[in-house]
């Protein structure tokens, strides 16, 4: 813990669980304060403000190996002498370094059962000038010498945070995680789709035919599979994250990326979230909570949903390979590799656009400083890296279990319900109430170039973008009939029945559409309200709207 | 800019906004915050800006050179230049 001030949601638990204030958890019988012993400083503030809450207190000084080693010498005595509670080192990494706390822990357990008054405000600018004033007189009672500057921070600063190799070094790690994200997951992927595709199947043979079935196979297993197919990339991306932070580098890339970030409006911390988002939004939203401003974070969560998620690929690509040819630009640019660029570059551009206006247009006045200390470098523990991705897992796989399965749910009750009649000649998805909405909203969308079977895709599609993909699979393999269609790839039918505009204002449509149910859930969490996820939902349709309508007709008159 | 009215604290010794200062600028902060800071004054003061602190600009950004990174006492300290003219500081001799 560093701070008492809440700033983030974060800090305020930590706090309201020091003063015995957060619901649900008992008061603590004692404080641990956890001191970095080459960064003193700082921590006796911190445990000077402490012993104002009045609970049994020990400060921990970690790190005493490192210290010393830089020739830095504190006395302990002098320090518990002068702060009046017990003072023990402590070299948390290792095996017995935290013997001598758990002694003096039992001890003081023993003899000081009874909590003490809590008196705890928050600070006044003097109270805390005070505390500095405090903690410099301690410092020069306890450290009988002071250490050599972190060596190594400073050698890795000059290169890390250097205006140009910085920027470079910063992009090539960038491009390293993308890469593990794409790649490393795939094999894991497939795995996990081939096996809910198994159960499914396994489900569809012993089950007798009928709602439960459906339910079962198509509602339950695959949409909580298609949410599951994400977890190999999220690990592998918080992997990383957690990697980089404990490493320190975090606050390195806000620091260099905060000036790009602000033109938009946004915090430099900002910067991992939507990172994030490439992958899932989801875990782009869940990693908002390092950002203290509210506004700041409302604005990164909304804008997060822009950034091209993994689920989109497989919507892009079927369009790509349908309607642009193979062919490359100058010999060297393979030109659907172009324009699955520019549809990623549409996406980032549109975000920072967004984030811009929600920044200047409705929330303009206060501008939230940027104010980020940069830890020493240190090695990240494996235990902790471990610890934090099982956790970042945990909460996803929980809400694929709740939220997102009940939405599941009632997307495949709109797609199922009421089911087709005897001797129905159309897929059974036309005659369900999503069958019924989308003939009914086909004239909304005949504007914007998309058919009938288009916007019956879409409605199942809500619950996953991908989803979309094998939602036209139904309604054109069945509805075209004759075993020729069947035999031909979907990709092959589509080149067949949707005009080049038609193809382009659905990808155009794909940047912006709200067209996942688990990432408005996940937001609904996060903002502890309906209010921004219904307001998400309306401005991402709103903008997809416009986007595909504004490229078809583009599209049209460039005679396309 | 709110603090750059309040260049000068006392005649015979020139003080600086951090926030004009170039990379390897030295010296002991004389005042932190002002009439117009508000609740900057008090983030500053608990990232550990204080009256009499030594300071140093370690590091710029890439881009306008703004954030910059400041080092006070054993602390180095990410911020924008417009935050960092909250904090006027006296060069060291």
């Amino acid at each position: 813990m560093r701070q008492d001030r809440a700033r983030s949601p974060d800090e305020a638990i930590t706090r309201d669980v020091v003063l015995g204030r957060q619901a649900g958890e008992p008061a603590p019988d004692a404080v641990v304060c956890v001191a970095d012993a080459t960064n003193l400083r700082q921590v006796l503030r911190l445990v000077l403000e402490l012993k104002r809450v009045g609970r049994p207190l020990i400060l921990a000084v970690n790190m005493f190996d490192i210290a010393r080693h830089r020739g830095l010498e504190i006395d302990l005595d002098a320090l518990a002498n002068a702060l009046a509670i017990p003072v023990v080192p402590s070299v948390a990494v290792r095996k017995g370094g935290t013997l001598e706390l758990m002694r003096k822990l039992d001890g003081l357990a023993d003899v000081t059962s009874a909590p003490g008054s809590s008196d705890w405000t928050e600070p006044s600018t003097a109270e805390i000038r005070d505390a500095h004033r405090e903690a410099d007189r301690i410092l020069q009672l306890a450290v009988r010498r002071s250490g050599r500057p972190a060596v190594w921070t400073a050698r890795l600063d000059r290169v890390l945070l250097h205006p140009v190799a910085g920027v470079v070094i910063l992009l090539a790690v960038l491009f390293l995680m993308f890469q593990a994200v794409f790649s490393w997951a795939t094999p894991a992927m497939e795995l996990i789709k081939d096996g809910f595709a198994w159960l499914g199947a396994l489900v569809a043979t012993t089950l007798p035919a009928g709602m439960l079935r459906s339910l079962i196979a198509d509602g339950v297993i695959a949409g909580v599979g298609s949410v599951l197919v994400f977890l190999p990339q999220i690990l592998i991306l918080f992997t990383f994250i957690i990697l980089l932070e404990d490493f320190g580098y975090m606050a390195r890339a806000a620091f260099l990326m905060d000036r790009v970030m602000g033109g938009a409006g946004l915090h430099g911390r900002a910067f991992i979230p939507l990172l994030s988002s490439f992958a899932c939004a989801i875990p782009g939203v869940m990693a908002t909570r390092v950002i203290e401003n509210r506004r700041d974070r409302l604005a990164t969560i909304l804008v997060a949903p822009l950034m091209t998620c993994s689920a989109r690929i497989p919507v892009y690509t079927l369009i790509i390979s349908a309607f642009v040819p193979q062919r490359t630009l100058a010999g060297v640019i393979d030109f659907q590799g172009l324009v699955m660029f520019g549809l990623y570059a549409a996406g980032i551009l549109s975000a920072l656009g967004v984030a811009l206006v929600l920044k200047r247009v409705f929330w303009r006045g206060e501008v939230e400083p940027f104010l980020l200390e940069l830890p020493n470098y240190k090695l990240p523990d494996p235990k902790n890296v471990v610890m934090g991705v099982v956790q970042r897992a945990n909460i996803f796989l929980r809400r694929a279990g709740t939220i997102i399965l009940a939405m599941m749910i009632l997307i495949w009750f709109l797609s199922s319900v009421p089911g087709a009649p005897e001797g129905a000649t159309e897929p059974a998805i036309n005659y369900s109430i999503a069958g019924t909405v989308g003939h009914a909203i086909a004239p909304v969308l005949e504007p914007v170039g998309f058919n009938w079977q288009i916007a019956i895709a879409l409605i199942p599609g809500l619950a996953a973008r991908e989803v979309a993909v094998a939602a036209l699979g139904t309604v054109y393999a069945i509805s075209a009939g004759g075993d020729e269609a069947m035999r031909s790839t979907l990709a092959g039918t589509l080149a067949a029945q949707w005009s080049l505009p038609t193809a382009l204002a659905l990808l155009a449509w794909y940047i912006f559409a709200p067209q996942c149910a688990a990432t408005l859930g996940v937001v609904r969490r996060e903002t502890n309200s309906w209010r921004w996820p219904i307001f998400l939902f309306a401005y991402m349709i709103t903008l997809a709207y416009l986007g595909a309508f504004m490229t078809f007709h583009g599209a049209h008159a460039l005679g396309l | 800019m709110p603090f750059e009215s309040a260049a000068r604290l006392d005649a015979d010794r020139p003080v600086v906004n951090l926030g004009n200062v170039s990379k390897g600028f030295r010296g002991r902060i004389v005042r932190v915050g002002g009439p117009d800071a508000g609740d900057l004054e008090r983030r500053l003061l608990e990232i550990g800006f204080v009256e009499g602190a030594p300071v140093e600009v370690v590091y710029e950004g890439p881009v306008g050179r703004d954030p910059i990174a400041i080092r006070v006492n054993e602390t180095v300290v990410a911020l924008r230049r417009r935050e960092a003219n909250a904090i006027l500081a006296e060069p060291a001799r």
